[in-house]
């Protein structure tokens, strides 16, 4: 008997809680209800959900968000094909909006052919590490140091190095996320929309002779691209050329042509397109290191 | 008192014993010539570069102010030789980024003479008077780390400082600069110690001197006896020689048994730290209102044939400091600012010589060739034994090869660590935990701003 009463009492005690509780949960959920816009969770499954951050919003969950709430555009969103930014602009019937593709540029040339080394850098294998000591052992201060930190920090696949240890960024891949600008310690990055042709690949402040000397594709601050050029489109800026975007209609190939090292070039095409009076550069095994580089 | 005095711990806690290579502390120090071009940057201290008061083509006597200082936290320059202001131009630095320096061409036949100065009483000096005189002089913290020595000396209103901590240790391998002064200059060492007393109102000043120098601490004891009843509270006191003894907490916690603690200054807890090298040039200059135009700086290593101790004048650049001392090729060589377990490793031969540079280092072939691959990390923990701040390098150094850098800022402490080289000197993977700090801290801070 007294089993029975236990069994009885134990089940009944579980009956109650498990219909209190349940009764609470549907309580819960009644009364706590928030209405969320059933559409962002369809176009977040449009976007390409790699949360990179290059439309300038948290991630790809608010840029939903966003575009549903009207505040943004589809077309900001540089990581999906313009045919899936058309297919959401339709599905929430909002205009599409017009972005012009950004790519990241940088702005140096100066591999281990042409750049020379003033010191070997022995320790951790990331730029960021080597620009610590010493800014690391390239003879130009501002110059990429070509250890790759770029490329591992690109989600995208879209930096490879080159056989001089330069970054070549795959403008198709590239969406402009800016994680290489943010992760270079020589700020050689920048998002440059794809309209900007006319590009100078050098950051280099030194002294013309100084930046010559310790790199073949330096810019010298001759002040040829300068005269060459639309008036104001370029100006010189501390030993280095300068180019007014905000002119840049006015940029043509012109002015790379009479450029003596080929630090301006047009970008055009696949490869870079420097000037006819560039010197050609034929040597392609890397600079030995020399500690009495200017 | 204790009731054991054998278990009184009078020295800071783990720590390492680096060898010493001290061979140069025997001789004296001897004077380097001028060279033909200074390379003086505006920048050879923390805080904002100076400004710079000459032009191109102006002729400059020795001691004269150059740059004079951009708000309470900068200091002067002045010429380091008689000569001709070259141009204001931008020059290689030891960090790397190339900074806006002014270019001396020295006159041959410029003499040592200084021909710059006001000498004053300094007993009659307020101590508001004395802390402008120290920023006047262009004085920094000599130990390496540059902090201008008027803003170290500078204690906020409401702060009371009760003791003056005298850095003597030099606990670096191979550096023997501050050896050389305490056993050279001791007159000059009391005198500024006596004003740097006076600059934050402290009672009593403490020498903290390794025990491997003791005819150091014999050298400072005759200068207190000499100046009798007039010490006021100065003493000398021998410490264990461990590295990193030197480092400001350290030496508080050694020589006062109190921690400073952690994100706080010595300050807080009423005592201020000077290096034993920044008070005697300070006593030395601050009476005759001289500007600081050189410093002394250890030259040696494997990779010098005349190393030794020497008064080398501000922007002297590196290709003729090694050039004087003896140095092998250059192109085989490893050179180091500063002691071997915190200096700068640097690139360039054109970098001068500033007023943070306690040493410089050279080493050969051997070093350069030994190839030291870095391993993973077997969590042996050496580095937590070592590390004097109590931290954990070692998952630091796991975190920064993740780069979890808000992690290691936030939970790891990693604001704490002084860069001090311990962990790094013991671990037997090789892993540059050192360097990952410094470039995780640079990315935090990056972040901050």
């Amino acid at each position: 008997m007294d089993t029975i009463v236990g069994v009885a009492m134990a089940g009944g005690f579980m009956a109650i809680l498990g219909g209190a509780l349940a009764w609470l949960l549907s309580f819960a959920n009644k009364r706590l209800y928030v209405y969320e816009d059933p559409r962002i969770g369809e176009v977040e499954e449009m976007l390409p959900k790699s949360n990179c951050g290059a439309c300038g919003t948290a991630g790809c969950r608010n840029f939903a968000e966003q575009v549903v709430a009207g505040q943004i555009l589809p077309a900001k969103c540089t990581v999906n094909s313009p045919d899936m930014n058309a297919y959401i602009a339709g599905f929430l019937g909002v205009a599409m909006g017009e972005v012009e593709k950004q790519v990241a540029r940088l702005a140096c040339a100066g591999g281990s052919h042409v750049a020379k080394m003033r010191a070997s850098y022995k320790g951790l294998n990331t730029c960021r590490a080597a620009a610590t000591v010493s800014g690391g052992g390239k003879a130009c201060a501002w110059g990429c140091l070509g250890l790759a930190d770029c490329e591992v920090s690109c989600e995208f696949d879209a930096i490879v190095m080159d056989q001089y240890g330069l970054p070549v960024v795959d403008a198709d891949k590239c969406t402009a996320c800016g994680d290489c600008v943010e992760v270079c310690p020589k700020d050689l990055f920048s998002l440059q929309p794809v309209s900007h042709k006319l590009w100078v690949a050098c950051k280099s402040r030194a002294d013309g002779d100084i930046s010559e000397a310790q790199c073949a594709v330096a810019c010298t601050a001759c002040g040829k691209c300068v005269m060459d050029a639309a008036p104001g489109l370029i100006r010189l800026d501390n030993n280095l050329a300068v180019v007014d975007y905000a002119l840049n209609p006015l940029a043509s190939p012109v002015a790379i042509e009479r450029c003596p090292t080929g630090a301006i070039v047009w970008l055009e095409g696949k490869q870079p397109l420097s000037g006819r009076e560039a010197k050609k550069i034929i040597r392609k095994a890397a600079l030995p290191v020399d500690a009495n580089v200017v | 008192m204790s009731l054991f005095p054998f278990f009184k711990n009078n020295t800071f806690a783990r720590g390492v014993h680096p060898d010493a290579n001290k061979s140069t502390a025997g001789s004296p120090i001897r004077r380097m010539p001028f060279a033909s071009r200074m390379i003086l940057p505006l920048v050879q201290h923390i805080g904002k570069p100076a400004v710079p008061l000459v032009r191109a083509g102006e002729e400059v006597v020795r001691g004269q102010p150059i740059a004079k200082a951009d708000g309470f936290l900068s200091v002067p320059i002045h010429a380091p030789a008689d000569g001709v202001i070259d141009s204001i131009e931008l020059k290689p630095s030891a960090r790397g980024p190339w900074v806006e320096s002014i270019v001396l061409r020295v006159y041959e036949g410029s003499t040592q003479e200084v021909g710059w100065s006001h000498p004053r009483d300094i007993d009659a000096m307020e101590p508001q008077e004395i802390l402008q005189a120290i920023q006047d002089s262009g004085m920094v913290g000599l130990g390496g780390a540059a902090f201008p020595s008027h803003a170290k000396l500078a204690v906020p209103e409401g702060t009371k400082i009760h003791t003056l901590v005298v850095n003597g240790c030099e606990c670096e391998p191979y550096l023997t600069c501050d050896h050389r002064l305490m056993l050279e200059y001791p007159e000059d060492l009391m005198t500024g110690i006596r004003l740097a007393m006076k600059s934050v109102g402290a009672k009593r000043a403490i020498i903290g001197v390794e025990d491997n120098k003791m005819d150091a601490v014999a050298a400072i004891q005759a200068a207190i006896e000499k100046l009798g009843p007039a010490d006021g509270g100065i003493t000398v006191q021998a410490v264990p020689t461990k590295y990193p003894q030197g480092a400001e907490k350290m030496l508080v916690k050694s020589l006062l048994g109190v921690e400073v603690p952690a994100g706080g200054l010595p300050m807080h807890i009423g005592v201020v730290v000077n290096n034993v090298g920044t008070l005697a040039l300070l006593g030395s200059l601050l009476p005759e209102g001289k500007g600081m135009t050189e410093r002394v700086v250890t030259v040696t290593g494997p990779g010098i044939r005349k190393p030794g101790d020497y008064w080398v004048p501000l922007g002297t650049p590196m290709r003729t400091v090694l050039k004087w001392a003896g140095a092998q090729d250059a192109s085989e060589q490893e050179i180091i600012l500063g002691g071997p377990m915190m200096g700068q490793a640097v690139a360039s031969l054109d970098v001068p010589v500033t007023k943070g540079v306690s040493g410089i280092l050279v080493f050969d072939k051997l070093r350069v060739e030994s190839d030291r691959k870095i391993w993973p990390c077997i969590k042996c923990g050496e580095c937590v034994k070592v590390c004097p701040m109590g931290l954990n390098p070692s998952m630091l150094g796991m975190l920064a090869g993740r780069r979890e850098y808000e992690e290691m800022g936030a939970h790891y402490h990693l604001g704490d660590c002084f860069e001090c080289g311990c962990c790094t000197y013991v671990c037997p993977s090789h892993i540059p935990l050192v360097q990952q700090f410094r470039v995780a801290k640079g990315i935090l801070r990056g972040k901050a701003t």
